[in-house]
């Protein structure tokens, strides 16, 4: 192990010193800091409508956004080896917790998914969220590219294991979420097709005695529900309905800020969390959608960027596998509030209420920093 | 390990990644392109859709009730008018456990089991979502004060502030106005469910019914934006309702209340027309009952009560009660008579006690057993003589009487202005053949000469043919209602019965001798009147060949037994301002029970035109 870092850390021994600038010193990325500054912001003032113009849940909101850029801060001045070196003790650390709550847990919806320390509850999924993409990255990064079967092999059972715990809480969209995270990071490195194509009939063999057998009820539910709203306008179906009611009802300029009939009048259910995006789209309208989009398209493609030019494998690997994360929240957001998939709960990425989320987001954002403002210069 | 480490391309490990990346950053622009289109085709394409949607779910439409009209009596007096009532109702969608909110509501407000179970049909029955189900009506303010304490805890209830039907003259209108009472299924089916948007009260009987359709007014519209809880925000837009028309009615209410008391004791009607206008001034039936009772519901207890009660206090005598007119169709008939040239006036018949068909055996009596000697026709109507009748109807036939009978007003509703009207019988061979399917005897003509016999009327009738008589032919149908707001209820000539001056000129003076005369019928009332003079007629009919609906038990058949006294009468003679129909159940006979309220109507009625005249003559002079 150590002559590995040794033999691929070569390069990284002499940095151009006449290039570091300001923003390399305090490890900042600007454009990307600016445009995650900006959308919080944005968020700050949908939040504050979504709520119902109480300060509570804005000024929880403020807290722990600024609690979450300090973390953002320090983070970014971790050395990527540091990182790379110690990323399993989360790891298995989260894996612990996720034990945990299924005995300990709080029960919320139905679902064990809390876990309450002192004041702050939290969900241990969080940090599974942050530590797998980085310890996959870290594995394969220390090895030939793309991956050879056994190591595939043991990417797949790093992710199938805080799947498995998270399935059983049950919470079915967690757990893909935090699998797609892990398998992002195997595709980006280069998995070879056959795999890919073995996977997807796999995925296509096996859909409908997952359909039959491994989902809950409420799960097919929700499912059906999105292809049918209208099927069960007072239960299920009321949220999507509402929803697309607010959206739709937006128009190009919105009802105006603090003046959304559906949210105000409490026709939206979870205004303030998950299904936030409809507030912003019935009070700013599809302008504000637009910038809305503008600013996580700028936020995704300057992390691709950063990915693109990372000096080490698994940087490069890892900041991909953010970008992909943050993606997929986003994605996943807004098209189940728009009613284009089924109601799982994800919160919008930077605008959602929401604390767990929120630091996890600003510690991405800190390691993309890191990475953008490594030292060192890639050979090519 | 340590091969993969040693014999690594970072080169082209480098151009995977990037590959990968440049697909993966495709992909992921695709998506947010596809989301961005999907946005765009809700908030643009579909705008208008969703504005509709979303302005349903907040703005619903709450129908604003009417005030209904108001009903007066001929000089303005109030016989219906709308009071203020507090009533608890609950929003099912609202509260919650509604059990557990019944409890509750029963702390603190006396909920009678009727009270629930009228509250638990309604929830079961059909219903507008988020519409407030009366629980208790007229609540008192101690009941309101306890709710308003408790109210927070009390979710889905509330009290409203209602108008509700009173009628503070009570029983003396019970069977003229009648009164409203909560719509029913069956109401339901038969009105505009649009137009009733609201109100909670239809006209259940009388004038209440008869001119729902002007009473009610036209229902308002107020558009309120709710919370997806259904509370009401604000009001955005209202569309106010018309209000009912009021009503003047042509009764004198003093006159009314004055019979009523009059005839407090017993089971009677009084029906008085004004002969110009053909309105109805006086509509007494008695007993009567509290219409106030039934407006927000009655109690089963107290409707069996005035169901069971022997008097009948429900049923309106005047129009539905049909009685053998008896001696009271004589005038009528002595006129039929002489149009038609079957008797003169001259005529005479010697009447020794009994008259007897041709052939026949069967020996038909006048009430006086000696009889009446020689008589004529003013003397048989004088003294109410029945063998001259016997005969009369024999050589007339009971086919001319039948056909005129029809057009002074029997056999059919006079057409007045009040639902539920009886025809009463004029009885003819064809009416025979269809209803009892057999032949007609010549002893039914004889019987119906007297009024006896199949021939049945209503006191409503009794005043209607009178008026024809008074008015010397023209036939109009009496009038409850003066007018409708401004609108003044014309009565229609519908018909003109034609006979000779000098024939209406005989049965008058006939008809005032009854009252007048020597050896009247009803010379009696005539004492110490000179003011002016009144026409008459005293009729007798058996208690015990009442018609239908009054059924009498064994043990009251006794004290029933007795024959109702019955009264025809206008007055003044020489120009005739009201007729009168009067029946006195059991009254024993016109001249002693019946005669006398009619005194009571005319002193009263003329009495107050000759002040009126006489202030207008004094202004005059002035």
């Amino acid at each position: 192990m150590p002559q590995t870092d040794f033999v691929r850390s070569l390069p990284d021994a002499e940095p151009d010193k006449s290039k570091t600038s300001f923003w390399q010193i305090i490890h900042v990325d600007p454009l990307l800091l600016s445009a995650v500054l900006i959308t919080l912001g944005f968020g700050f003032f949908v939040l504050y409508s979504a709520s119902d113009g109480q300060m509570f849940y804005l000024k929880r909101q403020m807290v722990l956004a600024g609690a979450g850029f300090v973390v953002m801060m320090i983070v970014a001045q971790i050395p990527l080896a540091i990182i790379r070196r110690w990323v399993w003790l989360p790891y298995i650390g989260g894996l612990g917790l996720l034990a945990a709550v299924l005995f300990i847990g709080t029960e919320v919806n139905g679902a064990q998914r809390w876990l309450g320390l002192g004041p702050i509850a939290f969900q241990p999924s969080e940090i599974v969220k942050l530590s797998l993409p980085l310890l996959i990255a870290a594995y394969l990064g220390k090895r030939q590219l793309p991956p050879r079967f056994k190591h595939v092999l043991a990417t797949l059972i790093m992710v199938a294991l805080p799947a498995g715990l998270i399935i059983v809480q049950p919470d079915l969209g967690t757990s893909l979420l935090v699998a797609g995270s892990g398998i992002a990071v195997l595709f980006v490195s280069g998995l070879r097709p056959r795999y890919i194509v073995a996977a997807f009939s796999l995925l296509l063999v096996s859909a409908p005695l997952v359909w039959q057998f491994g989902l809950h009820d409420y799960q097919r539910g929700r499912i059906i529900t999105m292809f049918n709203p209208e099927a069960d306008r007072l239960g299920a179906g009321w949220n999507i309905i509402q929803s697309v009611t607010a959206i739709g009802s937006g128009g190009w300029s919105g009802k105006g800020w603090l003046s959304g009939t559906q949210s105000r009048l409490d026709f939206l259910p979870e205004g303030h969390t998950d299904f936030i995006i409809a507030v912003l789209a019935e009070e700013f309208g599809f302008r504000g959608v637009c910038f809305l989009l503008m600013m996580y398209l700028i936020i995704i493609g300057r992390g691709f960027w950063i990915s693109y030019t990372a000096k080490t494998p698994f940087s490069r690997l890892a900041s991909a596998a953010f970008v992909f994360t943050f993606f997929i929240y986003v994605f996943v957001n807004m098209a189940m509030v728009s009613g284009m998939l089924p109601v799982v709960g994800v919160p919008l990425p930077l605008v959602s209420y929401g604390g767990t989320s929120l630091i996890s987001l600003f510690i991405m954002v800190g390691i993309l920093m890191a990475v953008s403002t490594e030292p060192g210069t890639l050979k090519s | 390990m340590r091969e993969d480490s040693l014999f690594r391309d970072e080169q082209l490990e480098v151009r995977i990644i990037r590959g990968r990346l440049q697909f993966v950053g495709f992909v992921i622009f695709i998506c947010l392109s596809l989301l961005a289109l999907r946005y765009h085709y809700l908030q643009i394409e579909q705008f208008d859709r969703f504005v509709t949607l979303s302005d349903d779910n907040r703005i619903h439409v709450r129908a604003v009730p009417p005030t209904r009209g108001l009903i007066f009596d001929r000089n303005g007096v109030l016989l219906a008018e709308n009071r203020p009532s507090y009533t608890l109702s609950v929003v099912p969608e609202n509260a919650g456990d509604i059990e557990e909110l019944l409890t509750k509501l029963g702390k603190i407000i006396t909920l009678a089991e009727s009270d629930l179970e009228r509250f638990r049909e309604q929830l079961s029955a059909r219903r507008r979502p988020l519409e407030p189900i009366p629980l208790r009506y007229s609540l008192n303010e101690d009941e309101v004060a306890r709710f308003a304490v408790r109210e927070f805890d009390l979710p889905g209830a509330d009290i409203q502030v209602e108008l509700i039907r009173h009628y503070p003259l009570g029983e003396y209108f019970a069977h003229v106005v009648g009164y409203v009472g909560r719509i029913n299924e069956r109401d339901q089916a038969r009105i505009d469910a649009e137009a009733y948007a609201g109100s909670h009260v239809i006209g259940k009987t009388g004038i209440e019914r008869q001119y729902e359709s002007e009473l009610l007014g036209q229902v308002g519209y107020e558009y309120v934006e709710t919370d997806a809880r259904g509370n009401v925000l604000r009001v955005l837009e209202r569309h106010h309702p018309v209000p009912g028309k009021n009503l003047y009615l042509n009764i004198d209410s003093e006159l009314q209340i004055a019979i009523q008391d009059a005839l407090q004791s017993e089971q009677a009607a009084v029906v008085a027309i004004d002969n110009a206008s053909s309105g109805v001034l006086v509509m007494v039936s008695t007993p009567s009952f509290d219409p106030n009772l039934f407006v927000s519901g009655i109690s089963s207890r107290a409707y069996n009560a005035l169901l069971e009660d022997p008097a009948k206090p429900l049923f309106n005598r005047a129009l539905q009660g049909q009685y053998p007119p008896g001696s009271t169709v004589k005038p009528m008939f002595g006129l039929i008579a002489l149009q038609e040239q079957t008797i003169t006036p001259e005529f005479t018949v010697f009447d020794p006690g009994y008259f007897a068909l041709e052939g026949q055996q069967r020996v038909y009596r006048d009430w006086k057993t000696q009889g009446h000697g020689t008589v004529n026709l003013a003397k048989a109507i004088e003294e109410s003589c029945n063998v001259f009748y016997y005969h009369l109807a024999n050589i007339t036939g009971i086919d001319v009487l039948a056909d005129y009978g029809l057009r002074f007003g029997l056999g059919h509703q006079t057409g007045i202005d009040i639902p539920g009207e009886q025809p009463g019988v004029m009885p003819s061979p064809e009416w025979k053949r269809a209803t009892r399917n057999t032949a007609w005897y010549p002893g039914d003509t004889v019987n119906a000469g007297i009024g006896q016999g199949f021939l049945l009327v209503t006191p409503v009738q009794m005043a209607q043919t009178t008026a024809v008589i008074a008015r010397r032919g023209a036939v109009m149908s009496p009038r409850v209602v003066q007018s409708v707001g401004d609108q003044p209820v014309v009565p229609l000539l519908e018909d003109q019965i034609e006979i000779r001056d000098e024939y209406w000129d005989l049965v008058s003076r006939a008809m005032r001798n009854v009252v007048h005369g020597t050896y009247g019928t009803a010379r009696a009332i005539g004492n110490g009147l000179s003011d002016y003079e009144i026409a008459g007629k005293t009729g007798t009919a058996q208690a015990i060949s009442i018609a239908g609906d009054v059924k009498y038990d064994d043990l009251e058949l006794e004290k029933h037994l007795r024959d109702h006294a019955l009264f025809i009468s206008y007055a003044p003679v020489e120009d005739p301002q009201v007729s009168l129909g009067i029946i006195v159940e059991n009254g024993e006979h016109g001249g002693s029970m019946a005669a006398p309220i009619a005194r009571l109507v005319f002193d009263t009625w003329l009495g107050q035109l000759e002040s009126n005249s006489a202030v207008g003559s004094d202004n005059a002079a002035n």
